[in-house]
Order: C-alpha cells, then structure tokens, then sequence
C-alpha cells in the first residue's frame, strides 16, 4: 500500500504527522527547559536553553508545595481507590454479562446514565453530607467517591471482557459442585485480569490527576494532594516559573513513566471502550 | 471443558435455567459497587434535584421555593452567556479536534513506521494533568512577562494575555483544552481506521484513488459508528466542561469565558445559594440526558442493522 499511494504521498504524510508532533511536544519542551532556568532568564527569553542547569529550583519546589507529603496523599488515595474499583466492579460486571432480564437492563441504562451527570449534580449535598459526618480530609472517603465516579466505566469495561468468556467454562465447574463465588473467584478472575489491569491503570492516572473532587474533599494543607497543591503554588503573575515548571515535572513524571512504561496496554483499552461503542 | 464433552445432556438441561437461577445470585455481586454508586450519586442527585426547588445557604434550614430557582437563573444574563459559551465550546470540539484525529489516525494508517512512537506522542498530552497544562500553557505560553506572546514583544508583537481579554478568553481556553485533548481522538479513530478490511483498502488504491479519495470513499465511511458515538461523547463533554475554565480563568474576566459549570460552582460555593445552583446543575443533566437518549437509540439502530 505504501508503493501504490506513492512517495509524494508518504512524504507528505510524515511530514503532517512530524507537525502534528512538534505541537504536542513543544508545551511540553517548554516545561522541560524552564524547570532548568532562573526566573529572569525565562522573562528574557522564554525560548533560550538555560545557561547553567538551575537544580536547586527542583529542591525548592519540593520544599515550597511540601511535594513528599503531598505526592504521598495521592499516592494513597489512587492506591485505595483503585482497589475499592477493581474489587467492586469485577464483581458488577460479571453480574451484569451473566444475568440477564429488565432489572438488570435498568442497572446498565442507570450507571450510562450516570456518566452524563455533572459532578455538580451530586457534589454540593455530598460536600454537605460528608462536612455533617467528619468526612472532609478523609483519604479512605474520597476514595469511596473515586470508585463510584468510575464504576461505570470500569464496569462497562470489563463486563466485555466477561463476554468474551464462553459459559460452557463457568457451567463445568458448577456442575462439578464449585459455588458461584469459587468459579467466579479461581476460574473467572485469572481469565479477565488483562482487563482489571486495563482498568486499574486508566482509573488510576485519571485519580492521580484529578482535581476539582478532591480540591474539595482534601482542604487541609496536609492532607491535599499533589495536583492540588500544585495549584495553590504562585499567584498568576508574581511567579517563579522556573519553580513552578520544576513542581509540574515532578508531578508529572509519575504518571509519564507509567504511561510509557505500560503504554501498549493502555492505548489498547482506551480503545477498545470506545471503538465499537 | 471435559464435562461438556462426556456429558452433553447434563449441560443442556442446565443451560437453560442458568440465567434464571442466575437473577437472585447476581444480586451479592451488584451489592458493593452499586450501594457505592448509590450512596455518591444517586442520593446527593436526588437531593439536587430537591434542592433546585428550594432556597438554602449551606447552613440554615432549606424552605421550599417552587419554581423561583430557575427564575433566578433565567433572569441572570451571565445563565445565557454562559450557555452560549457551552454551545460554541460545543461547536469548537465537534469540528477542530475530530478533523484534526481524524487526519493524524488516517495518514497513521498511511505510514507504516513510526505507527508507535507518532501514538505515544499524540498521547502524551491526554495523560497530563489539566492543573499541569493549564499552568504550563498560562506561564509558558500566554503569559506577557514570562512566556512565548511576551517574546514575541522582541519582533514587535504587543500581545495581551489573551485568558485576561474577554473577546478572546473563552477561546484561549478553549486551545489549551484542545491540545490536551486531540491526541486521544486520534489514538481512537486510529484504532478503528486498523479496523478496516485491508482488502476493501487496496482495492480502492489499486483502482487509483489518492489519499483524500481514500479517506473519504472507504476510511470515513467505515468507522462511522465510531465518529458518531465520539461527536454524542464530544457534546456530552462539552457541557461539562470545568476543569480548564475553573483553572485559568474562573469563569472571568467579566463572565466572558463563564460555561455552567462553573456558574453552578460559583452559585453553590462563592455566593452560597444551593438553590440557582442546583438548577443549574438540573439545566446541564438535561443536555446530557438528551444526548445519551440519542445515544441509545442510534446503538439500537446499529444493533438492528
């Protein structure tokens, strides 16, 4: 197909594609080399690689937005989240590609439903409600609101992935007197583990970067989690960039090499949730 | 497996019970996620939803106020800026981000090395944080003092920071979300570009059509179900959209870049009114209903075909 579309074609073609590149990377290069600048040196010249690699704006930064502590917070609340996701939704999912009749149709149509909803719809009484019970700086509580934000997704996910498992299986082992719970925990778990890891990897970067939810459940200083204390680091204006550009990449790092790491995988499911529909 | 093979009948007499029994069994493994869904979602809507018929302040008593809500906010002119914003923010990702996936996941399917690194690239903005991107786009980008429309002053360029000047507020916004955003269209309209039938593709080119031709002819048409589940996804979206308004600009300056969202954000959390906030709140789940309402019935439509 190469040779039938011709070299014009194929130059052209890269060509597009290098453009395209060099817009998703440029912001991104601009971060890398301003994380490395004194401030008066990007005022001068925000294009200039740096005269001397400025390190200590990385030390600062740390210190400055208390990044140990913070990157600890949404460490725990990503951990725990996407266990309380895994755990709960395999367990829907496999119910919802089993079952069958209109109750469990409701179910779908409901947590689709749920999907289109705006944070807002259930954010004000929920802030209101967990103010009334001690709940706000709850790690383990956001977590709770986190799994019920995803479920649907991850639900929806990996109820394909149950699909895909021929009933004859599960039927076997019943038959051979196994309880619902042992086929579904020794039989059917191993065989969709590719999907709750799909699922544990994409819920998981979307909560380690989430902000308004838990801007507004983790309030206090030691409790916020890194992007949210990213956040509150400089005013607009009066800004040392260079800091604030050393504090991005230190947040982002995490969640960059993950991707990198398990990028197959991850393209792969973003993918497969929605091509098709 | 083995079972099925000596035991044929046995299987066939369970077969059909199976989903039946299967209804009350289902129900310990629906508990945990669903009581969870429930507890955050459905009751705190549920509660919105009686909240919009309602007047409170967050702390003392709620009084019923039947309709006066929505009159509230019907007679506020930031509510129709603020929706207008909404459909133009609409009309910008139906359009930019989807011909500009498009394009990347065709001419992807064009080349043949590079697939992998052109997709990781394209992807690596989606996985960013939105307060990250804001921040880099605000300081880097569109700042005067420390960022590329301030160097520009070099060459004669006296640009102001366009998130603060409310002819252009709302689309400076609109960029960086953009940005953020288009790769991951392109990683998905690529998936299902590699989807389609190789033969019907070589054909076309064997019988001389040119890339445009291609794409038009045979790509496009192919994965139309896909196009059109992420446009309904793109509305959906749009009318939710938060994050990068809240981040850079707050709704401002003077509301010009204010969406829903955020005006229901600053009715419940600035001015302490639960009450034009919910509404609000009801206003966007309206579109989003509407659009999964839609949503439903073209799955259905493809599901008959």
């Amino acid at each position: 197909m190469n040779q039938n579309l011709g070299r014009g074609t194929l130059l052209i073609a890269y060509l597009v594609l290098a453009i395209a590149a060099v817009i998703a990377l440029f912001p991104l290069s601009l971060m890398i080399i301003s994380s490395l600048k004194k401030s008066t040196e990007i005022v001068a010249n925000p294009l200039a690689l740096p005269s001397a690699l400025q390190w200590a704006n990385f030390s600062r930064a740390w210190t400055d937005a208390q990044l140990g502590r913070s990157l600890l917070n949404s460490a725990e609340t990503t951990g725990v989240a996407v266990i309380l996701i895994c755990s709960t939704c395999s367990m829907a999912a496999y119910a919802l590609a089993r079952g069958t009749g209109p109750r469990l149709r409701w179910i779908s149509a409901y947590l689709l439903g749920t999907t289109t909803l705006p944070i807002q719809l259930y954010l004000f009484p929920l802030y209101f409600i967990f103010a009334h019970l001690g709940l706000i700086d709850n790690v383990f509580a956001l977590s709770i609101v986190y799994t019920a934000v995803f479920s649907p997704f991850a639900i929806f996910l990996l109820r394909t992935y149950f699909l895909a498992i021929p009933k004859e299986l599960e039927e076997a082992a019943i038959i051979d007197g196994a309880t619902r719970w042992q086929v579904f925990r020794q039989v059917l778990l191993p065989l969709v583990s590719p999907g709750i890891l799909t699922v544990a990897i994409i819920s998981g970067l979307n909560i380690w970067n989430e902000f308004l939810i838990s801007s507004t459940f983790l309030q206090s200083h030691d409790q916020q989690t890194a992007v949210v204390r990213f956040y509150t680091l400089g005013g607009q204006y009066s800004s040392d960039w260079g800091e604030i550009m050393a504090a991005a990449i230190i947040i982002v790092a995490p969640a960059v090499g993950f991707f990198l790491l398990m990028q197959r995988r991850f393209i792969q499911g973003m993918a497969a949730g929605s091509v098709k529909g | 497996m083995s079972t099925a093979v000596v035991r044929p009948s046995v299987i066939r007499l369970h077969s059909r019970p199976f989903a039946v029994r299967f209804a009350n069994s289902a129900v310990p493994f629906l508990l945990p996620a669903l009581t969870i869904n429930a507890a955050i979602i459905l009751v705190p809507g549920l509660l919105t939803v009686a909240m919009a018929f309602c007047e409170w302040d967050g702390a003392s008593a709620p009084s019923f106020v039947g309709l006066d809500n929505f009159r509230i906010i019907f007679a506020d002119p930031v509510f129709f800026s603020a929706l207008f914003n909404n459909i133009k923010w609409t009309l910008i990702f139906l359009t930019i981000p989807i011909a500009m996936g498009l394009g990347a996941g065709s001419l992807l399917v064009v080349v043949k090395r590079g697939r992998n690194f052109f997709q990781v690239v394209y992807f690596l903005p989606v996985i960013i944080a939105t307060v990250v991107v804001a921040r880099v786009w605000q300081g880097m980008i569109y700042n005067p003092e420390s960022g590329l429309v301030g160097w520009l002053k070099v060459y004669g360029f006296n640009l102001a920071d366009p998130l603060t000047q409310p002819p252009t507020a709302l689309y400076a916004v609109a960029s960086v979300d953009l940005w953020h955003w288009w790769g991951f269209l392109a990683v998905i309209f690529f998936a299902a570009f590699r989807q389609v039938d190789a033969a019907q593709i070589e054909a076309a080119v064997i019988d001389g059509a040119g890339f445009i031709q291609l794409l038009r002819f045979v790509l496009i048409p192919a994965i139309r179900p896909t196009i059109t589940l992420m446009m309904i996804m793109t509305i959906i979206w749009s009318f939710l959209a938060f994050d990068f308004v809240y981040v850079l600009t707050q709704g401002g300056p003077a509301y010009a870049s204010e969406v829903l969202s955020t005006l229901s954000y600053r009715y419940a959390f600035y001015n302490y009114t639960m009450g034009p906030a919910a509404a609000v709140a009801l206003v966007i789940s309206f579109f989003g209903l509407i659009a999964t309402f839609f949503y439903v019935r073209i799955q259905q439509r493809e599901a008959i075909r």
